[in-house]
């Protein structure tokens, strides 16, 4: 047994979570086409998800900063990227890829952009005056979420949109009888690498060390001569720049988004954080990869459950492990 | 010449008054160790030089500045290091990043890490492992090289000998003496046989407020003072 | 020790406050005679009991839950469901708030043992995950829940607005003071006196050693756990005290409404009243419960008419008139919970309670 569980470490311990429930949700399923094609689903959305939660599971890890407003900055990146993408409809439809690739980019960069000044904004005057007093900063941060909620509500009214994609993203791909949707495809890709950069810059640079230390120890960052805070208002920026672009892509997956979007998504990435363990952006993957594995899994195999699943993976995984699965070292 | 003076320091945390008046100056070069029961108030003492509380004005002088009221990282800037008595060893950080942490520029200056490696050579052998894998002994080792990895003028150091094995304690205090030579040290301790054969100069607190201070080999002697100052009984 | 420094001014007026308030609402039915009226003081009333044991949490425990609907919503389904199938009578209302009551405590002690011993966040973080899947399981299980139109039945007869308590001489229902003694006002009387009985029960709790505990535990976890006392399983008696209460609370509304859905017992719009109730009154207090819960409902039902007059003129004007539209009344009070919680973190209550002590 204890060799056992030493030969799965070695072969990557927790990591092999989402492959093992991928084997076993094979075995259910039955059919390889339908598995392949709900793996995907499964992996893109899990990207997405990535996205979001990322920013918040550091915040909180760099900080003990929990912005539960955070799920604002999903919300204004859909909102935001879909308005810019209509605006753009012209270059949608266009043949000329280019055109396409252009107006996407704009989108996602008006999303990323949004985040970056929101998260400047929510740090400086929502967040720093309530500091190391978690009671306060949870009423505040669910104020300005209310808040935000509305503005939503005032600018792009209550009913549903509808998200354009350009036409490169449209369709999907046939191999065989396996159907990938090329949307879902682009949205694994570039979760991937913007989760491939965020390695890069947390393993390779003095600004991710600083990042990583400051998560297991704050106060002896600032002892070795470093402001923790100025770095924070930083992190907070780009995690919320991220939370946008999360959102962006899942408008253009979603395709049709309501203002209720922010308040569903913010369950999930709560969750993710829990299961993943808050602080580390490995663990943060992980939560994230299982969410979007189970959801279409068990969506297809028993849809009454697909709801309560993640909620059930969550008491799960908490039972198992109460700090979650992979949580920064503290 | 006195390197860091402290002068009739208060420090509260939250509602509760922990230190009521602190006052001992530390000459510059050697270890000066300062002694008390345990609750006496040694390391809210620490803290508070250090900037991690905040101390009443006035009250701290580093080189002759005023420095209570800065901000830990300043504090650290002017050339003060801190091992806490946890260590503060980043776990999650390979040894290397956690002493290229500690370096200003984010580079290592080839002479003093050789001889941080003889100094302590289990952390060259462990050079790429993540520190929480390391014994209690190899992590207090990285936390002091972490304090000299720049040339700093004073390190205050929190009861490094809590949990340690005698070897280990032997070996460090090799260090602790070699790493005086050039550095001052202001050490806290409970463990008077190790603090006996580093100390030069010593305070001892209680409850919040220094009691005697004086120099190591007078109090060693003086086991009447001892019994007195530092005993559970007392 | 300060408690007894303090000049009673601010506190005698918030306690006349409150006792104003609670002779509105005794008599409530006489001094405002129409059906609407009716339903604003009878949603005082049951928001007042579930304000007042949401601050038995926020207030006097310092752990922050976003299930407190989820209690309110088990004991108005479990009412519902119980009217529903066994008729109107008070055999079902009875056995549908016991039903609902037991769902909340074994809910309320999961959650609690399983989550109480981590952060404050991380149990707000799982509070909020909870109740999400019980609005989702509501809406899902459309058999046994009405799914999102709810259900709909009928009250015990003695509250059905046809029922006479007295009739005059005619055989017409009697009238006191010009309102009709009729089933309505039975009902009125019944939500009345449960919520006083119910609200004087958390009261009394916090007067208890119990909240002295609780307080102790609030101040100074570390301490209060050093001395000797079971932090864990004071968090988890006191989440379940709160789960009943307001289990309890939700089968009273489910009686006085005859409906019970999503919007009315489950949905996350009315937690964050909730929040926003105990803020605004002052956490820790009780009283600004009482407060809280009177200005919301009042705002709730009166604020958007007056809002709609502000959109009316400022029609024209860019976009402003989108910001005073009257469904936006919640950006409004966001903003102004915001201020609050910086600058007034004792709400109502506690500020003006202090301000007799100041001056």
């Amino acid at each position: 047994m204890n060799q056992l569980s030493q030969t799965l470490e070695r072969f990557g311990g927790v990591y092999l979570l989402p492959v093992f429930v991928a084997l076993v949700a094979f075995v259910l399923i039955g059919a390889p086409s339908s598995w392949v094609t709900l793996t995907v689903a499964g992996l893109a959305m899990g990207m997405m998800i990535f996205l979001m939660a990322s920013g918040l599971s550091l915040i909180f890890g760099l900080m003990d900063v929990l912005n539960f407003g955070h799920s604002a900055f999903i919300s204004f990146g859909a909102f935001i990227s879909a308005s810019a993408l209509a605006y753009m409809s012209g270059w949608l439809g266009s043949a000329h890829i280019g055109l396409n690739l252009l107006a996407i980019f704009l989108a996602f960069s008006a999303a990323l952009a949004f985040g970056l000044v929101a998260g400047w904004f929510f740090e400086v005057v929502i967040i720093k005056p309530v500091y190391h007093d978690h009671l306060r900063q949870i009423l505040i941060t669910m104020g300005a979420l209310i808040v935000s909620e509305q503005i939503i509500l005032a600018v792009w009214g209550g009913s549903p949109i509808t998200v354009q994609r350009p036409a490169f993203l449209e369709g999907s791909w046939l191999f065989g009888n396996v159907t990938v949707e090329i949307y879902r495809a682009f949205a694994f890709v570039l979760g991937l690498a913007v989760y491939i950069a965020l390695f890069l810059v947390l393993k390779r640079t003095r600004i991710g060390l600083l990042i990583r230390a400051g998560v297991e120890n704050r106060e002896m960052v600032e002892a070795l001569g470093f402001r923790i805070d100025r770095l924070f208002v930083g992190v907070f920026m780009v995690g919320s720049a991220l939370a946008a672009l999360g959102g962006a892509m899942w408008a253009g997956y979603e395709t049709l988004i309501t203002p209720a979007l922010g308040g569903e998504m913010m369950i999930v990435v709560f969750i993710v954080v829990i299961i993943g363990g808050l602080g580390s952006v490995e663990g943060t993957l992980l939560g994230a990869i299982m969410v979007g594995l189970m959801a279409n899994y068990i969506g297809f195999l028993a849809p009454k459950l697909a709801l309560a699943s993640n909620m059930l993976l969550m008491m799960a995984i908490l039972l198992w492990r109460p700090s979650g699965l992979k949580p920064a070292v503290k | 010449m006195t390197l860091l003076s402290v002068n009739q320091m208060k420090t509260s945390i939250g509602q509760y008054h922990v230190l009521h008046d602190v006052t001992f100056d530390v000459p510059e070069g050697g270890v000066f160790v300062l002694l008390g029961r345990n609750g006496a108030g040694k390391t809210t003492t620490l803290r508070s030089i250090m900037g991690l509380w905040t101390p009443s004005a006035n009250s701290v002088h580093f080189k002759g500045e005023d420095i209570s009221g800065l901000h830990a990282s300043d504090i650290a800037r002017k050339g003060i290091a801190f091992v806490p008595e946890n260590m503060g060893v980043f776990g999650g950080l390979t040894v290397e990043e956690n002493l290229v942490l500690a370096t200003a520029k984010g580079k290592f200056d080839a002479t003093r890490l050789k001889r941080i490696y003889q100094l302590f050579p289990a952390l060259e052998q462990f050079w790429t492992k993540q520190a929480w894998s390391l014994s209690g002994g190899q992590k207090q080792m990285l936390a002091v090289a972490r304090a000299i990895i720049e040339p700093r003028a004073l390190i205050l150091i929190d009861e490094p000998t809590k949990g340690l094995a005698p070897s280990i304690i032997d070996a460090m205090a090799e260090a602790f003496l070699e790493i005086g030579e050039t550095t001052t040290i202001l050490l806290v301790e409970q463990n008077f046989n190790f603090a006996k054969r580093l100390g030069r100069d010593m305070a001892v607190i209680d409850d919040g407020r220094i009691v005697h201070t004086g120099t190591m080999a007078g109090f060693a002697a003086d086991t009447a003072l001892q019994e007195q100052l530092l005993s559970l009984s007392a | 020790m300060t408690q007894t420094t303090k000049s009673p001014k601010g506190a005698l007026f918030i306690k006349g406050l409150v006792l104003t308030i609670g002779a509105l609402l005794l008599f409530a039915p006489f001094l405002f005679q129409d059906t609407r009226s009716l339903e604003v003081a009878a949603r005082i009333c049951i928001f007042i009991v579930l304000v007042a044991s949401y601050d038995l949490l926020i207030g006097y425990t310092g752990i922050v839950s976003f299930a407190h609907i989820m209690f309110f919503g088990f004991g108005a389904y479990g009412a519902a469901i119980a009217l529903k199938e066994m008729g109107p009578g008070w055999d079902a209302v009875l056995l549908g708030a016991a039903g609902g009551l037991v769902v909340s405590i074994v809910v309320a002690i999961a959650v609690g043992l399983l989550s109480l011993r981590v952060k404050a966040i991380f149990f707000a973080m799982i509070t909020l995950a909870t109740a999400s899947v019980a609005l989702v399981l509501a809406s899902q299980l459309s058999g046994f829940t009405g799914g999102e139109d709810g259900i709909t039945y009928k009250a015990p007869d003695l509250f059905k607005t046809a029922n006479k308590l007295m009739v005059d001489a005619d055989g017409k229902v009697a009238r006191l003071f010009g309102v009709k003694l009729n089933g309505k006002l039975a009902a009125y009387y019944f939500v009345f006196s449960t919520c006083l009985v119910l609200f004087i029960l958390c009261l009394r709790m916090v007067a208890s050693p119990l909240g002295t505990v609780l307080k102790a535990i609030r101040e100074n976890e570390a301490r209060a756990e050093a001395i000797g006392y079971r932090v864990v399983a004071y968090r988890t008696f006191v989440f379940c005290i709160a789960a009943v209460t307001a289990s309890l609370a939700g089968s009273i509304y489910a009686v006085w409404l005859k409906y019970t859905g999503p919007d009315t017992a489950l949905s996350f719009s009315i937690m964050i009243d909730i929040l926003l109730m105990v803020v605004i009154g002052g956490m820790g207090t009780m009283y600004g419960a009482v407060i809280g819960a009177v200005l919301l409902v009042i705002a709730q039902y009166y604020l958007r008419d007056l809002m709609g007059v502000a959109s009316e003129a400022l029609h024209g004007v860019p976009f402003l008139p989108e910001l005073f539209e009257p469904d936006r009344w919640l950006l409004w009070l966001g903003i102004i919970f915001i201020l609050l919680v910086y600058f007034f973190p004792k709400g109502i209550a506690g500020t003006l309670w202090d301000k007799g002590a100041r001056s």
